[in-house]
């Protein structure tokens, strides 16, 4: 367990982009290794990735292994999961982190099953115990009542998945050295059980929630369906995206994809209006990284407004509605249409 | 077609309680329920079985009471179940879970091979999603995650088309079968079960297997000693920095939060015929 060193992001490409939460991870993976006194590694894996190697040393990386491999072109558990785990017995990182996005968690639980570790879930804080050497992973449980800490005591390396849009990535500094390692790895495509057919993006459903500049979401406080209307006028009126809470997706006032929080959509919007939403921390952590929070709600003990940039206390039924006039009679006097910066 | 529904007893988390004064979470609070995501992977195992024939069994690993989980599937239509329930499995995390799931999912294709193994996407009360792939690995069959529509299963030529949700849309995949699929909800809607499958479901006593009637069991790899996480601490979500409240009648208060978004040009600007 000793010979383990080091802190490893794995970068996940796709079309030919890193990710987001992998930058993110850098950043916060950078902590760590500082604070450890052992170098930050990245792992990507692709065909034709080579040319992002130093994206990820900008983003603060001191090194990066890089697989460039035809059967990677498009991510599969099998030929992923062997080449991280060739890398990761070869080198024998003591913490690996991986974004919590379908790709990666598929991949991180896959990896940690044949090296036979630990992995903690989504998690959304990071620190580590430098005495021990050991990673503390935090993350909402049972529901999101309540955070836990996990740790791996005994097993190498300690693994975790991580919330996109929790972490902060740090300014890419072109200026940045690093060392790029190419790893040559056997892969047939015959070995192969699954096969990609075909690839289909919905561009409209990620612009509508995740890249949203402002989103009105809103909560079983609005009562029913109907209630649940005001959510979807005023953001009509001021052109933003629609989200809520996992309550009203259940009851079937929105579709699944709506739902903002740990188990939903994470969202960084400039302006995040919550009404009628408690704000129970399994939602908190899916819009916390907001700019401006507005939060509109009966109960003044409601935990969201200890998240609201500014909390109006009082009923959505008589508040919003004379928002939508509000916002309805400036655009006339304006004669134009609203948008955002 | 044989297909392994793996099904867990969770308590509702949407009532579950925590005692505010020790954080710990006060389970006689909640009922325990079938985790909403397997009732699909059996909902999806039924509209699959419809169409090739075949045989579902379905595998939950828990308490004795955890039966009542194996009823609800057979109630949903799920043809048999097995239950694996021993001391030795008690406190396990993913890593442990997948490993006593896998032994008893070999022992159960001794009898009949699987073709396929199904599983919820996550259960609502770990919300890891890690046992499924885990399985896969231990079986050595490919696992594909977060599938939203089954499309086509040749039982023939052994292969399954699926669509996988991604970050920005889906991919259709083809596998090989045997192979095992996680599902999310939007794969289908959970049917009235017909009056018969609850008379049946009613009746049905599942199959309980103790540590002792797997196979070739490492038992250093199983429950709390065989887990490689343990939950170190828990505490009560960091209070963030609240922020101003906005107060007066309900008119003031609209006209100061239009004040306060109009002096944010950083953020909200209006687009005018005239600028």
């Amino acid at each position: 367990m000793e010979e383990n060193q080091g802190v490893w992001v794995f970068i996940e490409v796709n079309d030919g982009t890193i990710e987001g939460v992998s930058l993110e991870l850098l950043g916060a993976g950078r902590k760590l290794a500082d604070k450890l006194e052992v170098p930050l590694s990245g792992v990507m894996l692709g065909q034709g990735v080579m040319p992002l190697a130093n994206e990820v040393i900008y983003a603060g990386a001191d090194q990066v292994y890089v697989v460039d491999h035809p059967v990677l072109k498009n991510y599969r558990t099998e030929s992923y999961m062997k080449g991280v785990c060739v890398l990761a017995e070869k080198y024998k990182p003591e913490i690996f982190l991986y974004g919590a996005t379908p790709n990666g968690k598929d991949l991180a639980s896959a990896v940690a099953t044949d090296l036979s570790t630990g992995l903690t879930a989504d998690t959304t804080m990071l620190d580590v115990d430098v005495e021990k050497r050991l990673l503390e992973a935090s993350r909402p449980a049972f529901g999101g009542n309540i955070m836990a800490t996990i740790l791996c005591k005994k097993h190498r390396p300690q693994m975790a998945t991580v919330r996109p849009k929790v972490m902060k990535a740090l300014e890419p500094d072109e200026g940045r050295k690093g060392i790029i390692i190419e790893e040559e790895l056997e892969l047939r495509e015959e070995d192969m059980r699954t096969k990609v057919l075909r690839i289909v993006k919905d561009v409209t459903k990620k612009a509508s929630l995740a890249e949203a500049h402002v989103i009105v979401a809103g909560g079983k406080g609005l009562g029913d369906i109907q209630g649940f209307q005001l959510i979807h006028e005023l953001a009509e009126v001021i052109g933003a995206s629609v989200g809520g809470t996992r309550d009203v997706v259940e009851a079937g006032w929105l579709k699944h994809e709506q739902q903002i929080g740990q188990t939903g959509e994470t969202v960084t919007p400039k302006i995040y209006f919550a009404i009628g939403i408690s704000g129970a921390i399994q939602h908190v952590e899916g819009m916390k990284n907001s700019e401006l929070i507005i939060a509109i709600n009966k109960d003044a003990n409601a935990p969201i407004f200890d998240v609201a940039t500014y909390g109006i206390v009082g009923d959505a039924m008589e508040i919003v509605p004379k928002l939508i006039k509000q916002f309805k009679e400036l655009s006339k006097e304006k004669g134009g249409e609203m948008s955002y910066v | 077609m044989h297909i392994v529904v793996c099904v867990k007893q969770v308590p509702d988390t949407k009532i579950i309680k925590i005692n505010p004064k020790t954080n710990t979470l006060d389970r006689r609070s909640a009922p325990a329920i079938l985790n909403p995501y397997d009732a699909h992977a059996v909902q999806e195992a039924v509209k699959i079985r419809n169409k090739t024939g075949g045989t579902i069994s379905v595998l939950s690993m828990g308490p004795p009471q955890a039966v009542a989980v194996i009823k609800k599937s057979v109630e949903i239509g799920a043809n048999q179940g097995y239950l694996i329930s021993d001391r030795a499995f008690a406190g396990a995390d993913t890593l442990a879970t997948s490993y006593a799931l896998s032994k008893a999912l070999e022992k159960i294709s001794k009898d009949n091979p699987i073709d396929l193994v199904i599983c919820g996407k996550h259960a609502i009360d770990g919300d890891t999603g890690q046992v499924g792939p885990g399985i896969a690995r231990r079986l050595d069959i490919p696992p594909i995650t977060n599938v939203i529509e089954v499309s086509e299963v040749n039982k023939e030529e052994k292969y399954v088309h699926i669509k996988r949700k991604q970050i920005d849309g889906y991919e259709v995949l083809q596998s090989q079968l045997p192979c095992l699929l996680t599902v999310e909800k939007e794969i289908n809607d959970i049917e009235y079960a017909p009056l018969t499958n609850m008379i049946n479901a009613a009746r049905y006593e599942p199959v309980i297997w103790s540590v002792n009637d797997l196979e070739d069991v490492d038992k250093t790899q199983l429950g709390l000693k065989g887990s490689p996480t343990i939950v170190g601490k828990m505490f009560s979500p960091p209070k963030l920095e609240g922020g101003k409240r906005i107060e007066g009648n309900p008119d003031s208060q609209v006209e100061q939060l239009m004040g306060i978004l109009m002096e944010r040009k950083d953020l909200l600007k209006l687009k005018t015929a005239n600028s």
